[in-house]
């Protein structure tokens, strides 16, 4: 991309921003006017709210929005994953439908595809949608869905052929989640923060218009689903972000952010939290004992390898090269680090590492470590699933035999747990 | 800080893989870590004179290349890679550093270009018997005479200083202690009141020897009078090219581990379908890969003399060594009862393993090392 044209798009946004920006309009007026001038979400195409500009480019109208203080679209939460699920795989009149209130915020999304008998495997899903007439019927149960106690919407994963193999017989649907039949509950975790819901369906309603793509074409659509929540899963540290300006538009933003950000409060803490090693360990003084010295520049050289590991990967991707293996190693390297840190977190408070909350070591932060740091080798594809794909893909070796051939309907699966 | 090689370097290691996989075959190892030099001189002529490897790091005042510490650390770990028999380490790498670090403008001009076209070998003699690789640890005693300095005392697990020409010496005045007193000193390999002893070591292909200093007279090597400085950049130089030597021996076990686990036949399968045994292998590639991020940090660091340079020369070398050793003990495990043959050439890169693990001191000492540096900082 030219300097010029980069030139030409800061001018832009920058003319239109300094004539439209207004802190006291109100926060989903702001954005419709966002999403009819298309620089909201000025990567998207001109035709569905965009303005058609490389990725490349969105940071550079980032930093005019930035500079002046203006609030953006709605960014955070499921959202920007069923956002990019639509535009890829919906068709037009789903796109006009529902894009624009996500982004103005009106209408928040949940994520419905794991099941109680259905992790790593995902495509063993067994929530039915069952034909009647024209409608489809759902029945069953999700899991792990942030979000789905306040969304209005659902992007959801369910089974309508049992005689199809597995991947073939799921279909995809948006699901109006303010209905009868859909109950949702919270599932509280070892941790104690509730951030997941468990979703029930028991014969909800959907209309023929809300199917995704093509009948049997669900397992596509939903790894368009996962792909895009791969690629963003380094934002979410950024999501928190909010301008502390005075304002109308400000306190409303805030409000949103508040509510869709509640569930992540922990998230840091799962990581293990390396950058308070070194801190704890001069405040406790417990770098005197030598094992714990040990202990700690073996946390503090993994943590530091891992890191120079994913810049390898980055710089041969700026460099254009084929990415080495380094690559995939990522979600792997990170489970190690959060366990090891969590070892050392132990090691250094001693005794105090008994107790939570305010009487905790750092009003509970470290409990929280301790506590949070066993969902790191499990959520979004366990230490077991990434060695498959590492083994696999990268040092290619043989597949396991697989036992979920044939007609999904005489595979072996868990026992559909009843309410 | 540089995260990937350039195309110019990328092709350098191309030339050095080449040469080192067609002189080092395991056939070969095998014939020379059961001679008592331990290397090839013909291929080691080639290696200074055709490829101009042992002055790569050298000043070209010197007759060197005047690289930088990336391409040593390509050189190293294509070695590692094919267990190379040759003292390229011990002499190119360990004794060349404390001349270019410590020796005077004369003794450089004097030295190096020897060192540099091959013509002679070089040994840093630094360790005693209390196994340590560090100033302080220094009980061999250099009493001035006249204008020059008589050695006595003993050095231990010096790299292949049964066969070098010349002896790099670190010693300290009589009744000093710690790092008060301490010097280093050049002595002739066949200097009379020294005795060579090759030692019996675990790894054949990697030649250790004791060397008795009896009345011995010595030259001081001395420009800026810090010898505990230097000796700690030169060691600081060893364990970031050991470091980068053990990765490249690490991926070729898991290379071979790999390869192996596709052919081999047990219950019907290949083993590598397994995940008892894939799982195994996609943690060898990740600590492999750690290891490399490690020692290529280290060596970036060196060759643009970044401050830290120490406490990264000690990253890398704790870190290239547990996976090194992690790796070789597993691709045993993994190969089963064949790979406890002596017949089958794993075991030539677990011993690499071990004495590489051991040499220039162990992983815990790093490891302490690196938390002191660190406290240093704060």
């Amino acid at each position: 991309m030219s300097s010029h044209n980069e030139n030409k798009i800061q001018n832009d946004i920058r003319t239109w921003l300094e004539e439209n920006w207004d802190p006291d309009v109100g926060l989903i007026e702001w954005r419709n006017k966002l999403a009819d001038s298309g620089w909201g979400v000025p990567h998207w195409p001109e035709q569905w709210l965009g303005r058609g500009l490389p990725v490349a480019m969105t940071p550079v109208v980032d930093a005019e929005f930035e500079r002046i203080g203006a609030v953006g679209v709605a960014k955070i939460g499921i959202r920007m994953l069923a956002a990019a699920t639509l535009l890829d795989c919906a068709n037009d009149e789903q796109k006009s439908r529902f894009l624009r209130r996500m982004l103005t915020g009106e209408d928040t999304w949940c994520q419905l595809f794991s099941e109680p008998g259905s992790g790593s495997d995902l495509a063993g899903a067994t929530t039915r949608a069952d034909r009647d007439g024209g409608n489809w019927i759902i029945n069953g149960q999700k899991l792990w869905s942030t979000s789905a106690h306040h969304a209005e919407w659902g992007l959801l994963l369910a089974r309508t052929d049992w005689d199809a193999p597995k991947h073939q017989g799921l279909s995809f649907f948006i699901l109006d989640m303010r209905q009868d039949g859909i109950e949702v509950q919270p599932l509280k975790q070892m941790n104690g923060h509730a951030s997941f819901n468990q979703v029930f369906f028991t014969d909800v309603h959907v209309p023929p218009e809300n199917l995704v793509s093509t009948i049997g074409n669900g397992w596509n659509v939903a790894m368009t689903t996962l792909a895009h929540e791969r690629r963003g899963a380094d934002a979410l540290r950024r999501w928190g972000k909010v301008s502390d300006r005075s304002g109308r538009i400000y306190d409303e933003e805030r409000a949103e952010v508040a509510t869709v950000m509640e569930p992540y409060k922990w998230y840091p803490q799962r990581t293990g939290r390396v950058d308070l090693v070194w801190p704890r360990a001069i405040e406790t003084d417990r770098l005197s004992d030598p094992a714990v010295r040990q202990e700690v520049a073996k946390l503090l050289m993994l943590s530091r390898t891992a890191e120079w590991t994913a810049q390898r990967a980055r710089a041969a991707q700026a460099d254009g090269r084929p990415q080495g293996p380094e690559g995939s190693l990522g979600k792997l390297a990170s489970s190690h680090v959060a366990r090891a840190a969590a070892r050392v977190h132990t090691l250094i408070g001693g005794a105090d590492a008994l107790l939570k909350g305010t009487d905790g070591a750092l009003n509970g932060i470290i409990a929280e470590i301790l506590l949070s740091v066993p969902a790191t080798s499990i959520a979004g594809g366990t230490d077991e699933i990434q060695r498959n794909i590492i083994s696999e893909r990268v040092l290619q070796m043989a597949k396991e035999p697989r036992m979920d051939g044939g007609p999904f309907r005489d595979v072996p699966k868990n026992s559909t747990r009843k309410r | 800080m540089q995260f990937n090689f350039t195309d110019e370097q990328e092709q350098f290691r191309a030339v050095v893989q080449r040469f080192v996989r067609d002189k080092s075959p395991t056939t070969e190892v095998r014939r020379l870590m059961q001679t008592a030099e331990g290397f090839d001189r013909e291929v080691w002529r080639q290696l200074c004179e055709d490829l101009g490897l042992a002055g790569l790091h050298v000043p070209e005042a010197y007759g060197g290349a005047g690289f930088g510490f990336v391409e040593v650390g390509i050189v190293n770990e294509e070695m590692g890679r094919s267990l190379l028999c040759s003292p390229y380490f011990g002499s190119s790498i360990l004794a060349t550093s404390a001349i270019v670090h410590g020796a005077s403008e004369t003794q450089k001009r004097d030295l190096l270009p020897s060192l540099v076209s091959g013509k002679k070998i070089a040994c840093l003699a630094l360790a005693e018997a209390s196994g340590h690789w560090n100033s302080d640890s220094i009980e061999l005693t250099a009493a001035q005479s006249g204008r020059g300095f008589v050695l006595n005392g003993q050095k231990k697990f010096v790299l292949d200083g049964h066969t070098a020409d010349l002896v790099i010496v670190a010693a300290r005045q009589p009744g000093t202690s710690g790092a008060d007193g301490i010097g280093l000193f050049v002595v002739e390999g066949t200097a009379s009141g020294l005795e060579r002893r090759a030692l019996d070591t675990i790894d054949e292909t990697r030649k250790l020897a004791e060397l008795s200093f009896n009345e011995v007279s010595a030259q001081a090597l001395n420009d800026s009078g810090d010898a505990v400085a230097v000796i700690t950049r030169t060691l600081d130089d060893g364990a970031i090219a050991l470091a980068n030597e053990m990765v490249g021996g690490a991926q070729a076990l898991l290379d071979s581990v790999v390869e192996y686990a596709q052919l081999r036949m047990q219950f019907g399968r290949v083993i590598g379908s397994f995940q008892a045994v894939k799982h195994k292998c996609a943690e060898i590639l990740l600590d492999v890969e750690l290891a490399k991020s490690a020692a290529y940090y280290a060596a970036e660091a060196r060759a643009e003399n970044d401050p830290d340079v120490s406490a990264l020369a000690s990253l890398a070398k704790a870190t290239t060594a547990d996976a090194y050793m992690r790796t070789a003990i597993e691709s045993i495990q993994l190969h089963g009862g064949i790979g406890f043959t002596w017949d089958h050439d794993t075991h030539l890169w677990y011993k690499r393993a071990k004495s590489s693990e051991v040499l220039l001191d162990d992983p815990s000492y790093h490891r302490e090392r690196y938390v002191s540096l660190q406290e240093v900082l704060a």
